[in-house]
């Protein structure tokens, strides 16, 4: 019996994957009793404390707070005999003693689908992303990588293969069952499992052109993905994919991606503003030369001497005043009624390594340049060291994304849900412009703006789309004729 | 019930009497314990019955100890689960005298038709409590024999068990086995949430027009999940009883006197013969509805707090303690009993096998069937199809 025992994170709702650490309730050293409280632990159900499963002293805490944590994963070591002096390297729960990292068979966690792989992924019974095994309803099969025993080698006769049809139980004793593999199934209905069926029809594979290697001579995956890929050798089982990370491909040439955290949340809100906002976009493109310049004369006076001063500031300052002349484009569509804020909680689109990610400036347009320039550079930093906190991302209510970093002009941006505008800023090229009469290579972008129909006529949206553009085409001026 | 008159039920009696109030207003409560833990003598129903109970004060005693051991076993199981070693658990936190007071005032002829959260009322039915762990862990169905301990198996589904409770009764009513001092009556526990099922409307008009000894008995914790007691019902729920032909009463479910005697005697109307009536128990599910609810989300810290001072346990150690009924001495001794049993429970639980896979088809039938026999015998070919396998 081990020592030191490590506590992997349950699935504390029915059927969940991960769960956000939001607390630690004790620290490394601590000597904790039985069910006392030890973490607190956000899950897309609750937000729930853990009670500790055994008593002693804590040695390790392997997640710290903010951090998501897959189910299953150790989260905190325990030493359970703390009296017992050190621990011997041998007493540890598993080979490896180097904590505070999890023993190494605990983080062997790649999900295997069964080597049957007949099922579709996602329908039920099949293997959802994360490896779970799709339930209709309830807590579903457990997720740790299952250990399969071999199967014994086939019996010389298969004569007690039975099977149920349509309620009946057809025996099949009298008769050896079929010899799947060379003989051919004559006439009769096609036998095949439904997500086999699926993945024939998805394929385009007519299953009746096929020979069926399954008991009864019913159609299997494996012979459908052989009937695609012309080829009578043996497909690898499905199971030898892996489902998880890493550009590495299965027999079937597809990888399967788990679909959650940002990935998902940015899918649901997508789909969501997609199909519920009539979305209009409208373009524009302006001479920015004098803004770039601006810029450039900011950068030159000592007190902005250590500010970052991107063209993405001037778009947020041009959006933030445009607003104050056109209040209704910053407003919510709330069903019965339109709310239309006084405040602007500045959306800034930003692509993370966890994916995309919108956190907002609160009150932007109380903010002085200066103000607003330091609240974007704090912005970005914490979004890119993954620190952004849920607060900073909900209440946005006008968003602007700068796709013009990733080198494209413009784009058709979909709304963030409960948002009514969102500004798509372009790459600022030098080009050919017509300039006071002659032909003249002028920094040039193009705006792009998606406004929600409901709220936003094409009148108020072009109002508000050309003043953004006034205002970058001549800054001073803008300032000077609306402030 | 009488055509044309329906305030008089079939059985020549005065139904509840109607109030023109279409709210929920303050609960008319039958209460034999205050929240402060003062004894009243005697309450009175709606229908003019008298409510008293005469216990000794080894019953005064071991009512008290049967709320705190149901309450720390039911901690207990929700930590486990907590733990990643239940799948699931529905605590009963706050509805302890509730399940307790009518669980005690079951005879051991009755029957018992359970939610999946009165482990207070099978705790009182003498079947062990890791019975319904096993359950929630996954590793059986149940596990408990319902005509052994008359206690029928937890049911899941919203309301189905007032159909279950209601045909049962209807047997027992057919069988004579009513009438008498020691005939038999039925009870079905289900929510507040409950009565909004067709199932639960449709057990009442059963139970109501065949005259079935039983007592339906609501635990109005005030929430079905997420959903407050104002989206279920406008009027107080034990009225709802009026309209099928039967009395109700509503009872402090916080006060397990009153929700014995109000049980007890609900129960022995239903064993002489008199027919089925619906006790709303007036509580409030302090914790959330399951392990996978967040309460936090929906209700409001300082409802809670007002209903922390209506505690079901603290009024009754109140009580003693006033009554001089118990000293310091038996209250530590039940804490360290619920303790002891808290740590046993938890040792057996993580305990319990796995079960055999094939045991899944021991039970579907009391004698199987030709096609599960098929069945099993194809399933346990497959199994000894692995290597290591016991063939």
């Amino acid at each position: 019996m081990s020592r030191i025992k490590e506590f992997n994170l349950p699935d504390l709702g029915e059927g969940l994957t991960e769960g956000e650490i939001l607390a630690w309730l004790v620290k490394v050293g601590d000597v904790i009793e039985l069910n006392q409280p030890i973490v607190e632990v956000e899950t897309a159900k609750a937000a729930v404390e853990i009670p500790a499963k055994w008593a002693g002293e804590v040695r390790s805490i392997f997640h710290p707070e903010g951090s998501t944590v897959e189910v299953g994963t150790p989260i905190i070591a325990i030493d359970t005999d703390p009296g017992a002096g050190p621990v011997p390297e041998s007493t540890t729960s598993a080979a490896t003693s180097d904590l505070p990292t999890p023993s190494a068979a605990s983080l062997a966690a790649v999900q295997v689908a069964p080597p049957e792989g007949m099922v579709e992924p996602g329908l039920i019974g099949g293997v959802t992303p994360g490896g779970r095994t799709a339930v209709l309803v309830g807590y579903g099969p457990r997720t740790t990588p299952a250990k399969r025993r071999p199967r014994k080698p086939p019996a010389p006769t298969r004569a007690d293969h039975g099977v149920v049809v349509g309620g009946k139980n057809l025996p099949v004793t009298a008769k050896p069952a079929p010899q799947v593999h060379d003989r051919p199934r004559v006439g009769g209905p096609v036998l095949a499992k439904p997500p086999v069926r699926k993945v024939a029809k998805d394929l385009g594979v007519d299953l009746a052109a096929l020979v069926g290697s399954g008991p009864l001579g019913s159609i299997t995956r494996e012979d459908v993905q052989r009937a695609v890929a012309g080829s009578t050798a043996v497909a690898e089982p499905l199971a030898a994919a892996p489902v998880t990370s890493g550009a590495s491909f299965g027999a079937d040439r597809e990888q399967r991606i788990p679909v959650k955290g940002v990935r998902r949340l940015t899918a649901e809100n997508m789909s969501r503003s997609a199909f519920t906002a009539p979305h209009v976009t409208e373009f524009l493109t302006v001479d920015v030369t004098r803004t770039m310049k601006a810029l450039d004369r900011l950068r030159g006076r000592r007190e902005w001497r250590d500010v970052r001063v991107s063209p993405l500031l001037l778009v947020a300052k041009a959006v933030l005043l445009a607003v104050r002349r056109h209040p209704m484009v910053n407003s919510t569509w709330a069903g019965d009624e339109i709310v239309v804020k006084e405040y602007v909680n500045l959306g800034i689109a930003a692509a993370t390594e966890r994916g995309l990610i919108v956190p907002n400036i609160k009150d932007a347009g109380r903010l002085t340049l200066r103000e607003l320039a330091d609240a974007l550079t704090g912005l970005v930093q914490t979004a890119k060291a993954g620190k952004t906190s849920p607060a900073d991302m909900s209440g946005g209510t006008l968003t602007i994304t700068n796709v013009g970093v990733f080198g494209v002009d413009t784009g058709t941006p979909i709304l963030p849900p409960g948002e009514s505008a969102i500004l798509a800023f372009g790459a600022v090229r030098e080009l050919p412009w017509v300039h006071k009469g002659k032909v003249r290579p002028r920094q040039v972008t193009t705006l792009g703006l998606s406004f929600d129909h409901r709220i936003i006529d094409g009148e108020l949206g072009s109002k508000f789309l050309r003043d953004i553009g006034d205002f970058l085409a001549d800054p001073e001026a803008a300032l000077l004729a609306w402030t | 019930m009488a055509k044309g008159d329906p305030a008089v039920s079939s059985r020549g009696r005065r139904a509840a009497p109607r109030s023109r109030r279409a709210t929920t207003g303050e609960p008319e409560l039958v209460q034999l314990l205050t929240p402060a833990g003062e004894r009243i003598e005697s309450a009175t129903g709606p229908d003019g019955t008298e409510y008293r109970v005469d216990f000794t004060d080894e019953e005064y005693r071991g009512l008290y100890r049967d709320l705190v051991l149901v309450r720390k076993l039911d901690a207990e199981a929700t930590a486990l689960q907590r733990q990643g070693e239940l799948g699931l658990w529905a605590s009963l936190l706050g509805q302890e005298a509730a399940q307790v007071g009518s669980g005690r005032a079951l005879r051991s002829q009755d029957m018992a038709f359970p939610t999946y959260r009165e482990h207070g009322v099978l705790y009182c039915r003498g079947i062990d409590p890791i019975m319904p762990l096993g359950l929630f862990r996954g590793v059986d169905q149940g596990g408990w024999d319902p005509n052994e301990f008359k206690f029928n198996m937890y049911t899941i589904v919203i309301g189905a068990q007032t159909l279950h409770a209601t045909g049962y009764a209807m047997g027992v009513h057919m069988d004579g086995r009513t009438g008498t001092e020691d005939g038999e009556a039925v009870i079905a526990y289900f929510g507040d949430g409950a009565t909004s099922q067709g199932d639960v409307n449709e057990a009442f008009v059963w139970a109501s027009v065949f005259n079935a000894p039983l007592v339906f008995f609501c635990q109005n914790n005030q929430y079905a999940i997420s959903e407050p007691l104002e989206r279920q019902t406008r009027v107080p729920l034990y009225r709802r009883a009026g309209g099928f032909g039967f009395p109700g009463v509503r009872v402090d479910g916080n006060d397990v006197l009153a929700s014995y005697a109000v049980t007890r005697h609900a129960l022995d109307n239903a064993r002489l013969g008199q027919g089925p009536s619906l006790i709303e128990a007036y509580t409030y599910r302090m914790g959330a509805h399951t392990t996978s609810d967040d309460p936090t989300r929906y209700r409001i810290a300082s409802e809670v707090e007002a209903w922390q001072a209506k505690d079901p346990i603290a009024r009754m150690k109140a009580f003693l303690d006033r009554q001089q009924l118990a000293d310091e001495a038996f209250f530590a001794e039940v804490d360290e009993q619920a303790r002891a049993e808290a740590v046993h429970l938890r040792e057996r639980v993580l305990n319990l096998p796995d079960p055999q896979p094939v045991s899944m088809f021991d039970h579907v039938y009391p004698h199987g069937s030709p096609e599960l026999d098929a069945q099993r015998a194809q399933f346990s070919r497959y199994l000894e199809s692995f290597e290591g396998s016991a063939h």
